[in-house]
C-alpha cells in the first residue's frame, strides 16, 4: 500500500513590505528627539517635548504587526489607539487623575499624552520594602521609619480612592497594575537633595488605558482590583497590609464599592483554582 | 510694524509659525471685506483671541492642522482654514469659522501664519489634496511688516511661552464651544478661598480636555 504522501510543510508567510523599519517613528517623529522609556509588547513608548521645546511628553507608538494582514492591522490598531485616546479624554473630563491627551493620528499609530513626572506605585513599594528590610537589619526602629510609614498608608489612601472614582463613572481599568498607577512627584527640585528619601507624597495618577472598558458590573470592577492584589503581593510580603488600605478607602469611597469588594472574595476563589490547575 | 512672535514646534522645526496679537481692533469690517474677496495677501488665519484659552490650546490645533496638510489629510482648502477647523469640536467648516474666526463684533485678534504655498491650482479636484512646500518668503519681518501696515489695533508684544496669547480669553465662551462644564471635571464644593491658584487650575483642567476634545475630533 502506497504511503500517502506527506503534507507539504508549512510555509510561514512572507513578512509584508512596510515602508520602513518596524521600530521607527512615521514623521514627524525622528529617533534623535525621541527617549525610550518601555518597548512593550504592543506599544513603544518615548520621551519627547511637543508644542513648545520645554513641554515634556510621552509618545505612545503602536507599530504595524508584520504578521497581521495590513489593512486588518492598521484598522485593529485605529481601534485600540481611539478606545485609549477616548477613555482618557472621558476620565478627564470627569475629573480623574489621568494624563491628558495632546494629539496623536490614528492611521499611523501613535499617541501624545501628557508627561507624568514621577515614580510608578511600583517603585515606591519597590523602594519601601527595600528601606524596611534595611531597617529590620540594622534594628532601626526611629521616627522616620513611622514616618514614612504613615505617608505609605496615606498614599495607599489616595489608590483606593482614585480607582473607586473610575469604577463609579463606570469604568474599568483593564489592566491594574502597581506599574500603571503614577505617583506625581510636583517639585522634583525640592525633594532631589535631601538625605532621606522623600516622602511618597502627590497626586495619583492612573496610567496605560490600553485595555480599558466601559462597565457597570460588579464583576469586571472586582477583576481590577484583583489584579492590583495580585500585583501588591509580587512586590513583597510587608506589602500586604498596605493593600488592605487600599481596599478599606476603596470600600469607604463610594456605595457602589461594597457589592464590588464582596465579588472580589469570588474572584479570589476562581484565581486560586486556576492557579491550582497549573 | 506688527510685533510678531515666531514659534517653532518641536517636530516640525522646518515650519515656523508667525503669530500676533491685536486688542482693540479698528478695521474689522475691513480685514472681513479682504477676506470675503479672497484678497491673497490676506492669507491668514484670522482667530477671535477671546476664543483661545492658552498658548497651547492655540499650538495644538497649529500642530494638527500642520500635521494634517503635511501628510496629505487635511479636510479644508488651505493651511489656515485647516488651523481654524481643527480648533472647533465639530465638522462643519461654516461653523469653525463663526466660532473661532474674526466674526462682525471681534475686538481682539489673533493672526497666525504658515511658511507654506502650493503651486498647484486651486481648482484641484474637491477630493483631491493639494501639496504645501515650505514658503522661504514668509518670514517674522514680512509679516511684521503686513500684519502693521493692514490691522488697525493695539499690537500686543508676545513673550517667549506665549501666554499673552491666552490673556483676552472669555473662558465661559469657551467652555460652552467646547460642551465641557464645571472645573473640566467633577470639582468638591468650592470654598470662599477661591484665588487665583484655583482659577489657574481650573483653566488648566479646562485645556486638558479640550486638547483632548480636539485630538479626538472627526475619529
Ligand atoms: N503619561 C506618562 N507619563 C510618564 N510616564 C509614562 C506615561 N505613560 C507611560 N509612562 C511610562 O511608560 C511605561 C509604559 O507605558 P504604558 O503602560 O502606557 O505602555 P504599554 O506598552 O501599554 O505598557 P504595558 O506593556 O505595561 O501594557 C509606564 O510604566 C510608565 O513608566
Amino acid at each position: 500500500m502506497a504511503e500517502p504522501s506527506p503534507a507539504p510543510p508549512i510555509e510561514p508567510p512572507p513578512t509584508p513590505k512596510t515602508s520602513r523599519p518596524i521600530h521607527t517613528l512615521p514623521p514627524p517623529f525622528s529617533h534623535d528627539k525621541l527617549v525610550p522609556i518601555t518597548q512593550g509588547a504592543e506599544a513603544l513608548v518615548y520621551k519627547t517635548t511637543f508644542l513648545t521645546p520645554n513641554t515634556p511628553v510621552v509618545v505612545k507608538y503602536r507599530p504595524p504587526k508584520p504578521y497581521r494582514h495590513p489593512t486588518l492591522d492598521k484598522r485593529l490598531t485605529k481601534q485600540r489607539l481611539l478606545a485609549e485616546a477616548r477613555s482618557l479624554v472621558r476620565c478627564r473630563k470627569e475629573g480623574i487623575k489621568v494624563p491628558a491627551v495632546l494629539g496623536a493620528d490614528w492611521d499611523e499609530g501613535w499617541l501624545v499624552l501628557e508627561y507624568v513626572e514621577g515614580d510608578t506605585v511600583r517603585r515606591v513599594l519597590d523602594g519601601w520594602a527595600h528601606d524596611v528590610e534595611e531597617a529590620k537589619k540594622s534594628g532601626d526602629g526611629s521616627d522616620g521609619v513611622k514616618e514614612r510609614e504613615e505617608a505609605m498608608l496615606d498614599l495607599m489612601t489616595r489608590v483606593g480612592r482614585e480607582v473607586a472614582k473610575l469604577h463609579e463613572l463606570g469604568v474599568c481599568h483593564g489592566d491594574l497594575t502597581t506599574s500603571n498607577l503614577m505617583l506625581r512627584q510636583e517639585d522634583k527640585a525640592q525633594t532631589e537633595d535631601c538625605a532621606q528619601p522623600p516622602l511618597p507624597s502627590g497626586d495619583i495618577y492612573l496610567i496605560d488605558f490600553g485595555l480599558t472598558t466601559a462597565s457597570i458590573q460588579e464583576e469586571d470592577k472586582a477583576v481590577d482590583l484583583y489584579v492590583l492584589e495580585r500585583a501588591f503581593a509580587a512586590t513583597h510580603p510587608a506589602a500586604e497590609p498596605l493593600f488592605q488600605e487600599v481596599l478599606r478607602a476603596y470600600g469607604e469611597s463610594s456605595k457602589s464599592a461594597k457589592g464590588v469588594l464582596r465579588k472580589l472574595e469570588g474572584v479570589r476563589m476562581r484565581g486560586r483554582k486556576r492557579s491550582m490547575l497549573g | 510694524m506688527a510685533l510678531v512672535r515666531t514659534f517653532t514646534l518641536p517636530h516640525y522645526e522646518q515650519y515656523p509659525v508667525q503669530i500676533a496679537l491685536f486688542k482693540n481692533l479698528k478695521n474689522t469690517s475691513y480685514i472681513r471685506s479682504q477676506l470675503l474677496e479672497a484678497n491673497p495677501d490676506f492669507d491668514y488665519a484670522f482667530l477671535d483671541a477671546e476664543m483661545i484659552l492658552s498658548p497651547t490650546h492655540l499650538l495644538t490645533a497649529t500642530f494638527l492642522s500642520l500635521h494634517a496638510i503635511l501628510t496629505a489629510r487635511q479636510k479644508t482648502r488651505t493651511p489656515h482654514s485647516e488651523l481654524v477647523f481643527r480648533l472647533s469640536p465639530n465638522n462643519n467648516i461654516g461653523e469653525s469659522y463663526k466660532k473661532f474666526g474674526l466674526g462682525p463684533h471681534t475686538t481682539n485678534l489673533i493672526a497666525v501664519k504658515y511658511p507654506l504655498t502650493s503651486k498647484q491650482a486651486d481648482s484641484v479636484a474637491p477630493n483631491e489634496h493639494k501639496v504645501w512646500d515650505d514658503d522661504g518668503s514668509v518670514t517674522n519681518q514680512s509679516v511684521s511688516e503686513h500684519l502693521g501696515r493692514v490691522v488697525e489695533g493695539e499690537c500686543v508684544k508676545i513673550g517667549e511661552e506665549g501666554w499673552e496669547l491666552g490673556a483676552v480669553c472669555d473662558v465661559e465662551r469657551v467652555r460652552k464651544a467646547y460642551k465641557v462644564n464645571g472645573g473640566g471635571g467633577k470639582k468638591g464644593k468650592k470654598g470662599a478661598a477661591d484665588g487665583d491658584d484655583d482659577k489657574k487650575d481650573e483653566r488648566k483642567e479646562l485645556e486638558s480636555v479640550i486638547l483632548g476634545i480636539m485630538t479626538l475630533k472627526g475619529s
